[in-house]
């Protein structure tokens, strides 16, 4: 299972990998627009005056065996609850993966929306999925805010807990200042209008920060399931010479046991010296072939 | 002069190329892109992408369901949901998809979907047939 692992989280990264050129242009873009005097309004952007339901959507994984994986999102996801709930915020859970709704579902939360299967090798649909529902949520006013709960893959030694706002987005001009620049250009020409573009363009924003969340999750599992299981196999070989050990000192103890009653037995039997070592020579050179 | 091109899908770059003239119809109508064009960003609707290749020898060929291109210093982004070459295109599955969006708006004229699955299957079935 380790190597089975090792070779998931090598998957794993040259997706996330991969999946990095379209979400750092898309940020692009918004920069462009950002500099071409788009307004900043747009329903996924404004937050609310007053909180008063918060989603969270929790990143977990389907299957246990990966270390404190699957516990460490759980923990900081009911800590947020129950924090915000003692001020009196209400809460709303989305989970992805069978971890979090085990444990969600046990202690009687309400669970408002429930993905399974997507966390193993995260497909771009999934993610959309899950994005159009909380942006429908929140655009219809169900939900006044949206944490994103999952693990930040640092590198294949280090993962992160990341606890983080979703919606409503930080404005245009913070994105794009989070981009880091780039050169100037000229202005640029906007089909069909600069607001235009924004908002087809901010739903797959939305989907591709969730889409590279569920990656980044993706590859913490599989990492953090390669350290499990390679703890688990130097245990087992600890365990193994442990054991192996004792069930030699066991055996050579029986074989003491077992001589000393050949010996005891064939000089209970009396006779002459020489027939008496004859015998217990043949029975010994039969008993220790046997052994 | 020619443009650097990228198609981006939100999984992977799909394709890279220097080209001397992309082709790509936005909501507004059809738009070509010769070197040296202004700063430019605009919604894609579902239709053909073409792109001439710098030396000339060869037209790719994309059915783009939905997306953006931006272009800026002679660098052209096409990002993209989807976006099928036309050698990747499953030629029967088209026609099935063609056939049931049919049936389904005529039984519903009204059916958006069904709208969006049949210009999608459509534009599949147009650059398919520039396969080689």
């Amino acid at each position: 299972m380790e190597l089975i692992a090792a070779t998931r989280v090598a998957k794993a990264q040259t997706r996330a990998n991969e999946a990095r050129p379209y979400a750092a242009r898309i940020t692009g873009v918004i920069e462009d627009l950002a500099k071409g005097g788009a307004s900043a309004s747009h329903p996924l952007l404004e937050a609310p005056e007053q909180v008063r339901k918060i989603a969270y959507v929790v990143i977990s994984g389907d299957r246990g065996l990966a270390g404190p994986y699957n516990s460490t999102v759980i923990r900081a996801a009911e800590r947020e609850i129950m924090d915000n709930q003692s001020k009196g915020v209400d809460y709303s859970l989305i989970l992805i993966g069978k971890k979090a709704r085990d444990y969600f579902r046990f202690r009687n939360y309400t669970i408002d929306a429930f993905y399974e299967g997507i966390t193993d090798t995260p497909d771009y649909d999934s993610a959309r999925e899950v994005a159009e529902y909380v942006s429908e949520q929140f655009i219809d006013g169900d939900i006044d805010q949206v944490i994103l709960v999952f693990t930040e893959f640092v590198s294949i030694g280090t993962q992160k807990l990341a606890v983080r706002q979703f919606l409503p987005l930080e404005s245009v001009t913070t994105i794009a200042a989070a981009g880091g620049g780039g050169e100037l250009t000229a202005e640029f020409e906007f089909e069909p209008s600069a607001d235009g573009v924004l908002e087809s363009l901010l739903p797959r924003y939305v989907e591709s920060r969730l889409f590279s969340a569920l990656l980044d999750s993706s590859a913490s599992e599989h990492a953090n399931r390669q350290r499990a299981m390679k703890a688990a196999t130097d245990n087992a070989e600890e365990l193994i010479t442990k054991l192996g050990r004792q069930l030699s000192s066991a055996r050579q103890a029986a074989i003491t046991t077992e001589i000393m009653e050949i010996v005891g037995g064939a000089e209970a039997l009396g006779g002459d010296d020489d027939d008496k070592n004859a015998t217990i020579q043949q029975i010994l050179q039969t008993s220790t072939t046997s052994i | 002069m020619s443009i650097h091109v990228e198609f981006v899908s939100p999984e992977r770059i799909i394709f890279e190329a220097e080209a001397k003239e992309i082709i790509v119809r936005t909501t507004d109508g059809e738009i070509g892109f010769l070197p040296g064009h202004v700063p430019f960003v605009g919604v894609l609707a579902v239709a053909e992408a073409r792109i001439y290749d710098a030396d000339g020898s060869t037209v790719h060929s994309f059915a783009v369901h939905r997306g953006f291109v931006e272009i800026a210093n002679n660098h052209c982004t096409i990002l993209s949901d989807v976006a099928e070459s036309a050698n990747d295109i499953d030629r029967a599955r088209a026609e099935v998809a063609e056939r049931r969006a049919t049936e389904a708006l005529a039984a519903d004229k009204e059916n958006a979907d069904a709208a969006n699955a049949l210009r999608r299957a459509q534009v599949r079935l147009e650059v398919a047939k520039k396969a080689s």
